[in-house]
């Protein structure tokens, strides 16, 4: 067995137990965590298929980004496990069919003829996944890959304005923007005066 | 002799590639520690100095010997587990602060030959790996079971989520030059002498850069995740001995990495800024020392390093709020319009070539 064969079986099963702890941990943060490490096993494995560049924007953008996100939203919520596992029993067989159905179609896309090829030979050493990926997606598919951006930017839009709630007008607020440009001038004055006897003396 | 190349040749071949690797990571990490140790002597010399004191000066000669005392202390201290905190996220938090800052200095290029990992996507592997540090801190706040923690735990991850931004807007600059992800492609390209360095035609990146950095280590004037004005000591309010210094360790390593990786992006890496000036590298003796290698890494490190004590001793803390408009209202403009300048250059630069020159 090869030292690379060794690494891939060590991150498949960091994966896979990995994998299901998330569900069965009562733990939400736990869960969450073991979320992370799934994410983490799995760019580990595609960097193995010589995917780097995804390999690592997966651990960038799920992991450094969204994962923080996530985590703080599980840590606000007060969330009552008891409340959740209540109806367990009534929605068990919906649960199951829901598996199995999906067990089914991963079954039957696996056993398709678009994997039924050989290995292809492992790239050179020299070779660049993130320029082979960034040619085709600047040249032939420029056109999906913008309007996919497009589309994002919408939605970025889209869920600020949701969000976004209208305060009353009189509302006061901090505006760092002025706060910071402000000058000692524009809040001290100094005024020059003689000085006063004191009355007696 | 012999009998050692008959026992290595024994050894099974994944195993001699496992010692190897091991090997390697032992000679970069063991003078990484011990870098990060005399940081902070000399983090606690120059503050000293500039507010004109003497710092430590009492344990072996002139105080070399303080960060040896400083690590023996507290490894004989009690690590003390708060009641009601989740021990298990409680002890594991210190690691995974500390893991990450040490995990991405494998990608780094000493010199030309000194590389643990040369690989193709070196700086995207930092920019993913400097963004884990984070968690460090959100599991550290959340598991203390204090106020203090989460509210610390909370401003962190905000803060360095939001320069993260900033930071990968300022390395694309430095891409779009460079034309590689690769760090030491990035070092070459930058070779022929000082005046071929990045920082000149990129300055407003390396503020940036460096900027966010600055934010992203939570380093004063940036550090009010440990405000202790306000909430004690953030994060690390509940944590002593070996799972405090753990923590420290991780935040000295960080800003270790973000001066190396400003050195290696901005300011040429390993290559010596006399190149092309022959008569300084063919002196008798001394020239050796004009030519590229790591000792230029080194240097270029400790200036950026030096420059971390200088804002500490100077700049007073920010106010959260502000912290937040200048990471997204001003940095990210500026690099966004500096890559915008950059692109429309380029772009010239290209037509220029393919058309012969000049502008017939």
């Amino acid at each position: 067995m090869g030292f690379e064969q060794i690494i891939f079986y060590l991150f498949a099963t960091a994966l896979i137990m990995s994998a299901v702890s998330v569900v069965t941990v009562r733990n939400p943060v736990l869960a969450a965590l073991f979320l992370i490490a799934a994410f983490f096993s799995s760019s580990a494995i595609w960097i193995m298929l010589e995917a780097e560049f995804l390999g690592v924007v997966l651990v960038l953008v799920y992991v450094g980004a969204v994962m923080v996100l996530f985590l703080f939203v599980i840590m606000m919520l007060d969330i009552n496990t008891d409340l959740l596992r209540e109806g367990f029993m009534r929605y068990l067989p919906i649960g199951l069919l829901i598996a199995v159905v999906i067990a089914a179609e991963m079954i039957l896309v696996m056993m398709s003829k678009v994997f039924d090829k050989p290995i292809p030979a492992p790239l050179p050493a020299n070779h660049s996944n993130t320029e082979a990926l960034g040619e085709v997606l600047y040249t032939q598919y420029v056109y999906p890959f913008e309007i996919a951006a497009v589309i994002l930017l919408v939605a970025i839009v889209a869920a600020i304005v949701l969000a976004h709630r209208k305060r009353p007008i009189n509302t006061k607020s901090q505006k760092p923007g002025e706060q910071v440009r402000v000058k000692s001038s524009d809040r001290l004055r100094i005024i020059k005066m003689d000085a006063e006897k004191r009355a007696g003396s | 002799m012999d009998t050692l190349t008959a026992i290595w040749g024994s050894v099974p071949e994944f195993l001699q590639t496992f010692i190897i690797i091991l090997l390697k990571i032992v000679a970069i990490l063991l003078p990484l520690i011990l870098a990060v140790a005399y940081t902070t002597y000399a983090e606690r010399k120059v503050i000293g100095y500039m507010q004109v004191r003497l710092g430590p000066n009492r344990v072996g000669p002139k105080g070399w010997l303080q960060p040896i005392a400083d690590v023996v202390k507290l490894m004989f201290k009690e690590v003390i587990v708060p009641s009601q905190a989740n021990r298990f996220v409680f002890l594991l938090a210190p690691v995974i602060a500390l893991a990450p800052a040490f995990v991405a200095w494998s990608v780094i290029p000493f010199s030309n030959t000194m590389i643990l990992a040369d690989i193709n996507v070196g700086l995207l592997f930092i920019l993913a790996i400097t963004s884990l540090d984070v968690f460090g801190i959100i599991l550290a706040g959340w598991a203390s079971n204090s106020k203090y923690a989460i509210l610390s735990a909370m401003r962190a991850g905000a803060q360095v989520v939001s320069y993260e931004i900033a930071m990968g807007f300022a390395l694309v600059g430095v891409l779009m030059f460079a034309g590689s992800l690769n760090l030491n492609e990035i070092v070459k390209a930058q070779s022929g002498g000082i005046t071929q360095w990045f920082a000149w035609p990129l300055f407003g990146l390396l503020v940036v850069f460096f900027i966010a950095g600055v934010a992203e280590t939570n380093r004063a004037p940036f550090d009010v995740a440990e405000g202790e004005s306000e909430i004690v000591a953030g994060f690390h309010v509940e944590y002593s001995g070996m799972a405090f210094a753990l923590f420290f360790l991780g935040e000295y390593a960080n800003m270790l990495m973000v001066s190396v990786i400003a050195a290696i992006l901005f300011c040429g890496g390993w290559l010596s800024p006399f190149e092309g000036v022959d008569w300084l590298i063919n002196l008798p003796y001394v020239g050796v020392l004009f030519g590229h290698g790591v000792h230029w890494l080194l240097l270029k490190t400790a200036f950026f390093i030096f420059l971390y004590l200088w804002f500490r001793a100077t700049f007073p803390r920010y106010r959260y709020d502000q912290i937040m408009r200048l990471g997204w209202k001003v940095l990210i403009p500026v690099t966004l319009v500096y890559i915008f300048a950059e692109g429309i250059y380029i772009g010239w630069k290209m037509w220029q070539a393919s058309h012969g020159g000049g502008l017939t």
